[in-house]
């Protein structure tokens, strides 16, 4: 019987020719992250292990981007820890500061994942890198403990799931709008456990930008990882950034699928999730006229160079509304870097937009953008649940760049061709 | 192992921001958790609860972030135990490498908040509302990690070793 690209990566690193699903298997990893959140939980437990070292010093990944700048004394205290751990054990692949992203956009472009990988990572939007054609997951922090030390990790082989889409897209539609609306169709526990694997001529179309946000929103349909085939538009992304070599699987004709489903991308229009579960799909046309107090267009989700240069296209020469605030967070250096040399950061600043610097920030309602009791947000980022993005009684709309914009200029939720 | 226990009923999707707001997230300290567990939907949830009572839940408990304060927050409390429906997977492992146990059963309809019932985990059978219901089996490779007293003991036996 075939395989899925799944099965075949989970297969070569746990030394099998055959795995199938629900099996239980070792698996050898390619990399394990942590962030300044999760990790100093995974530092305590490898203190009480009395680990002497880390299993390979380049394989271990620590990216300080939640609570960073640092917010308060403990998150900084956290910061410290994490440093000093990484000093004490030689870890390479520590960023911070000016070398510091939001993890999920930071380690595909500085070539650290590639295709074929196995990648665990104690943040549950781990699972983004299966746009590069990778496994990739989020665990715990004594589960990348364990990766950490050991160098593998057990894992029980998903069922697979797959959404073949075709059609044309629509102008300013993006992968965000293909994933809220798979939400939409499926809800917050419809692929709960699986692989949720994407083919079809719409997939080729997508950008890679697109496609590392539909993967990074697989967590948010309950699933284990989201994966993409490699083609060319993967392999040009890996020669541009990738610094190993990369290892191409592709699914068997005969591989086995729980669910298909058949997704047509024409009919996919601004979709966007209200409040309070990722799955509670409407269209961006259908939600009238609620006032918006704050708009966030970034995150791992969208706060990659596409998304810079929709909201750009928008918001050039408008205003953002009176009353409404929004707050603009490129994803990492080389992004901000760019979006400053392509003159965007000139037109979020006529536009009346904050620039952060790159930070998870007001995505989990850490910092750097807190909304008050009853306040509304649109937000370009993956989770709307109650009290997200800071008060128990504030609302989060999640939505694409090129809504998150539009709604900018209008204060409520709009479509862009009602700005443009 | 028994455990007889109070009810608390918490329904459907309960995600990782509701058991503990990420903006605690710098502790890591069980104790102090648990004093914001379930803030957002029940902020005197901490203060009302006693250790060994038994949270009650529907579909996919434990949804959204891989955050660990999760199930810490919820240990913190002294609560052992929590039956859902469902569970989402990264807060299942989480919860067994903490020592959390969890066991997936539908007894939601038949319980009402402040019941008491009472659990026999080693079996995975469930009194409540006068039924007897046996929950599905915790997977044997997750039960070896639990008899073994978790994923780190798991860990700590193989480097001594």
């Amino acid at each position: 019987m075939g395989m899925t690209i799944t099965e075949k990566i989970l297969a070569a690193h746990s030394g099998k020719d055959h795995v199938e699903p629900g099996e239980i298997i070792a698996c050898s990893i390619d990399l394990a992250l942590a962030n300044d959140i999760t990790a100093p939980l995974s530092l305590e437990e490898f203190e009480k292990v009395g680990a002497s070292k880390v299993f390979d010093p380049a394989k271990v990944v620590f990216v300080l981007d939640h609570f960073t700048p640092n917010k308060d004394i403990l998150s900084a205290e956290n910061c410290k820890k994490i440093r000093e751990f990484s000093i004490k054990y030689g870890i390479v692949n520590f960023f911070e500061g000016g070398e510091c992203g939001i993890e999920h956009a930071l380690l595909p472009e500085k070539g650290l994942v590639v295709a074929g990988d196995v990648v665990i990572g104690a943040d549950s939007h781990t699972c983004t890198y299966g746009a590069l054609g990778a496994f990739s997951t989020g665990m715990g922090s004594t589960d990348i403990t364990y990766g950490m030390v050991m160098g593998r990790i057990w894992l029980k082989v998903p069922e697979n799931i797959k959404f073949h889409c075709y059609g044309k897209w629509q102008k300013w539609v993006t992968g965000k709008e293909l994933i809220l609306h798979i939400l939409g169709m499926i809800g917050v526990d419809g692929a709960l456990y699986s692989a949720m694997e994407y083919t079809g001529d719409a997939i080729a179309a997508l950008s890679m930008d697109s496609r590392f946000s539909i993967a990074n929103m697989a967590i948010e349909a309950g699933a284990k990882n989201g994966i993409f085939p490699v083609d060319d538009k993967t392999i040009a992304y890996m020669k541009e950034h990738a610094t190993r070599p990369y290892k191409v699987y592709e699914s068997d004709a005969d591989a086995q699928y729980k669910q298909v489903f058949e997704i047509d991308v024409s009919k996919v229009g601004f979709t966007v999730a209200c409040p309070s579960l990722p799955s509670n799909a409407k269209d961006a046309g259908e939600l009238g006229n609620v006032h918006i107090d704050q708009v966030v267009i970034g995150s791992c989700t969208n706060g990659r160079m596409e998304d810079l240069e929709m909201a750009a296209e928008i918001l050039k020469g408008k205003r953002v509304a009176k009353y409404t605030r929004c707050i603009i967070i490129p994803a990492t250096p080389a992004i901000y870097g760019e979006a400053m040399r392509r003159g965007y950061f000139q037109v979020f600043l006529d536009a009346g937009c904050i620039i952060s610097p790159p930070t998870c920030g007001p995505c989990l309602g850490g910092h750097m953008g807190i909304l008050a009791r009853g306040e509304k947000a649109v937000a370009t980022t993956n989770r709307n649940f109650i009290g997200r993005m800071g008060h128990p009684e504030s609302e989060v709309y999640l939505a694409g760049p090129a809504v998150a914009a539009a709604t900018a200029i209008k204060g409520k939720i709009s479509r862009p061709e009602e700005v443009i | 192992m028994k455990l007889k226990g109070k009810v608390w009923k918490f329904g459907d999707h309960i995600d990782t921001d509701i058991i503990i707001p990420a903006k605690y997230l710098m502790h890591t300290d069980p104790k102090v958790l648990s004093q914001y567990c379930m803030e957002p939907l029940s902020p005197d949830f901490p203060k009302k609860v006693k250790p060994g009572d038994i949270i009650v839940s529907g579909n996919n408990f434990g949804c959204g972030s891989s955050r660990e304060h999760a199930p810490l927050a919820i240990i913190g409390l002294g609560v052992k135990l929590v039956i859902a429906k469902t569970f989402a997977r990264i807060f299942y492992r989480n919860a067994f490498n903490k020592g959390l146990v969890l066991l997936e059963a539908d007894i939601y309809d038949l319980v009402k908040d402040g019941d008491e019932i009472e659990v026999d985990i080693s079996q995975g059978i469930i009194h409540a509302g006068g039924k007897e219901i046996h929950a599905k089996p915790i997977p044997p490779f997750m039960e070896e990690l639990v008899n073994e007293g978790g994923l780190i003991n798991h860990l700590k036996k193989k480097l001594e070793g």
